[in-house]
C-alpha cells in the first residue's frame, strides 16, 4: 500500500476503537481571562462571556469534524479558564456566584459540557478575593450544571495551608448539603489539590494557569480498555515483558492524542498545549483501571500487591506516552476514581478495596482520593484531615494529589449513591471513626518540606 | 494564525476544509465474504469520483477484511458524505464499512 501499512495494523486501530473503548476523552480549550478584569461585576461578567464565546465558538464543531474524519470518538469538548479568584478580585463583589452563572451561560452557548476554573490558588495563604471565591463555591456548584471548581491548598514549595484545608472541609460539607437531593453531586465538581498542574485538560480540576498563553488546546486521551487487552494477551509473561507491552500500547494511544491535538490546533488557529497521558476509566464495562490491575494477577483490586501493580502500570504508561508526544503535561498518570470505574466499585462492594489501601495507591499514581462517597455524618474536620493526609503525600513526593470526596447527605455505609453518566455510582466507603478534630482545627501552615530546598 | 496581542486575538479557524496532509482515506470492509462485495463498494467510490490507489484483502482471525487506499482529491463529495454512502452500502451488503483519514493509522503505527 502507498502508506505501507499492513492490514494487521489497520485492523488493530479499528479494534482499539470498536472493541476496546479507545477514545479521545477530551479536547479542552484553555482561555486566559486576564484581560477581562474590571472594577464592575456586571461588566466583568460581560467581558468574560464575550471572550469565552468568541474563542470557543468553533470548538465543538471542530471536535465533531475531527471525530468523523479520523473515525475516533472525541467524548468531551471542554473549556478551562484563568482561576476566577484572580480575575474577580478587583471588582469588589462580596460573592462570585454571578460569575459562575456567567461561565454556565458561556458553556451553554458554545455547547461544551464542562467549564473549569471557578478556582483559587491558596497554598500559602488566602487573599480577600480567594476567600470570596471559596465562600461562593457551594452555591456556585449547586446552582450550575457545567461549572467545575478547584482549590490548590498545598505545594511542595509552600507546604500545606491548613487554614485553607479546614475551610475546604467545611465548604465540601456545605456543597453536599446544598445538593442533598442529588446525593451531594455538587462535590463531584469540586477538587482540592496539592501541586496542581496549570494545563490539566481533565475535569473537575482543569483551569488555565497564570503561566499559560492567551489560548491553548490541551488533549486528554483515554484507553484503559486497550491497555487491559494488552495485559491479557501477556497473561503469563514476566514483569519486564508486561511493562514493555503496556509501554507500546500507551505509545499508540498517545499518538492519537497528539494527532487530534495538532489537527484541532490547526483548525482552530490556536496553539497546541499538551497531551495528558492519563488512563481515564469510565463506568463502561472493560474501561476500568481496576480490571487492568486484576488482569496482572490480583484476585481483586485492593488486595496485597495492588500498589505495586499500579506503580508498574503508571510508570509504563508514562514511558510509552512520553515518547509519543512533543508536549506532555497535565496530570499524566493512571486515574483511580472510585465511582467512575466499574472495577473499583466492584472491589469496594466485596470489601477488597478499603480507604487506607486507596490512599496507599494514590502514592504511586495520579491523582488521589477521587470520587469517593463517604457517610453523610462525616464531619468537616475529618474531611479536612483526609485532605491534609493526601496533600502531605503530594508535598513530600513532589507530585500532584487531590481529593474529590462526597459526604453523601443521609447516607451511611451499606447505602449507595447514584450520580449518573460518566460520574457513575458507588457504595458508601467506610472511614476511620476516631476523631481528628484538634489536629484539623490547629490552624496555620505545615511548613514546606526539606525537599523544597533545591536551589 | 494566532496573534497573542492581549485582548486583540485574531482567529483563522478552518472549519470544513480538508486536512492539510492530503486527501487519502482508508476504507475498511469487515465481515462475511460474498459475491459483489468489491463491486458494490467500488461503485459507490466511482460515483463519487474517488480514485482507488490500492486494494488488499485477507482473512484475519476468520474475518474477511478488505482495505482500500483511496484519494479524495477529485471527489465530488466530502468525507462525511462518502462515509454515509459507504455505511448505507455496507448495511445492504451485510458488512461493516468505515472510511477514515489515513493519518489516524500513520500516526499510530509509524514514527
Amino acid at each position: 500500500m502507498p502508506v505501507s501499512l499492513s492490514p494487521e495494523e489497520i485492523l488493530e486501530t479499528i479494534r482499539m476503537v470498536d472493541a476496546q473503548n479507545l477514545d479521545i476523552r477530551t479536547i479542552t480549550m484553555g482561555i486566559s481571562l486576564r484581560d477581562c478584569v474590571d472594577s464592575d461585576l456586571d461588566r466583568l461578567g460581560q467581558r468574560i462571556y464575550q471572550k469565552i464565546v468568541r474563542l470557543a465558538r468553533n470548538l465543538v464543531t471542530v471536535g465533531e469534524e475531527l471525530s468523523r474524519d479520523y473515525g475516533i470518538p472525541i467524548i468531551n469538548k471542554r473549556i478551562s479558564v484563568t482561576p476566577i479568584s484572580l480575575i474577580a478580585e478587583g471588582c469588589g463583589a462580596e460573592d462570585y456566584v454571578a460569575l459562575a452563572h456567567t461561565l454556565e451561560r458561556a458553556a451553554q452557548e458554545v455547547g461544551v459540557n464542562f467549564i473549569g476554573g471557578f478556582s483559587a490558588l491558596v497554598h500559602k495563604g488566602c487573599t480577600r478575593g480567594d476567600l470570596t471565591l471559596i465562600n461562593s463555591i457551594p452555591r456556585a456548584l449547586a446552582n450550575t450544571e457545567r461549572v467545575c471548581s478547584s482549590v490548590n491548598v498545598a505545594s511542595t514549595r509552600a507546604g500545606i495551608n491548613m487554614d485553607a484545608v479546614m475551610k475546604m472541609g467545611e465548604i465540601i460539607k456545605e456543597t453536599a448539603e446544598l445538593t442533598a437531593e442529588r446525593d451531594g453531586l455538587g462535590c463531584a465538581k469540586l477538587v482540592v489539590f496539592c501541586n496542581v498542574p496549570e494545563d490539566n485538560p481533565f475535569m473537575a480540576g482543569a483551569f488555565h494557569g497564570v503561566g499559560e498563553p492567551e489560548c491553548a488546546i490541551n488533549i486528554g486521551v483515554s484507553g484503559p480498555g486497550v491497555v487491559l487487552d494488552a495485559v491479557r494477551r501477556y497473561g503469563e509473561a514476566d514483569f519486564g515483558t508486561l511493562a514493555s507491552a503496556i509501554k507500546q500500547t500507551a505509545f499508540k494511544v498517545t499518538r492519537m492524542g497528539e494527532l487530534i491535538g495538532r489537527r484541532a490546533s490547526e483548525r482552530l488557529g490556536v496553539p497546541f498545549g499538551i497531551v495528558d497521558l492519563s488512563l481515564a476509566p469510565t463506568p463502561a464495562i472493560g474501561d476500568s483501571v481496576a480490571d487492568i490491575l486484576e488482569a496482572m494477577g490480583l484476585e481483586k483490586c485492593g488486595t496485597h500487591g495492588t500498589t505495586a501493580a499500579l506503580a508498574l502500570l503508571n510508570d509504563a504508561v508514562k514511558k510509552g506516552g512520553a515518547m509519543a508526544s512533543s508536549y506532555v503535561g497535565g496530570l499524566s498518570g493512571a486515574f483511580i476514581p472510585v465511582s467512575e470505574d466499574a472495577g473499583m466499585v466492584s472491589a469496594l462492594e466485596v470489601g477488597a478495596l478499603t480507604f487506607d489501601k486507596l490512599e496507599a495507591m494514590t502514592c504511586v499514581c495520579s491523582v488521589g482520593l477521587d470520587m469517593i462517597a463517604v457517610p453523610g455524618v462525616t464531619t468537616a474536620e475529618t474531611i479536612a484531615a483526609i485532605i491534609a493526609d493526601e496533600a502531605a503525600l503530594g508535598m513530600i513526593n513532589r507530585k500532584t494529589t487531590a481529593v474529590r470526596i462526597i459526604p453523601a447527605p443521609g447516607k451511611k455505609v451499606g447505602d449507595r449513591v447514584e450520580f449518573g453518566g460518566l460520574l457513575g455510582s458507588s457504595p458508601i466507603m467506610a472511614l476511620h471513626t476516631f476523631e481528628s478534630k484538634k489536629f484539623a482545627r490547629r490552624g496555620g501552615r505545615i511548613p514546606a518540606p526539606i525537599q523544597s530546598l533545591t536551589n | 494564525m494566532f496573534d497573542a496581542n492581549g485582548g486583540n486575538v485574531q482567529f483563522t479557524p478552518k472549519i470544513g476544509q480538508p486536512t492539510i496532509d492530503g486527501n487519502r482515506v482508508i476504507v475498511t470492509v469487515l465481515g462475511q465474504d460474498r459475491v459483489g462485495l468489491i463491486a458494490g463498494i467500488s461503485t459507490i467510490l466511482a460515483e463519487a469520483n474517488v480514485n482507488i490507489l490500492d486494494i488488499s484483502q485477507t482473512i484475519l482471525q476468520e474475518f474477511f477484511a478488505m482495505f482500500m487506499v483511496v484519494d479524495l482529491a477529485q471527489a465530488r463529495v466530502d468525507l462525511a458524505e462518502l462515509q454515509q454512502r459507504l455505511e448505507a452500502k455496507g448495511k445492504e451488503l451485510g458488512v461493516k464499512v468505515t472510511a477514515q483519514h489515513e493519518d489516524i493509522f500513520r500516526f499510530m503505527h509509524r514514527i
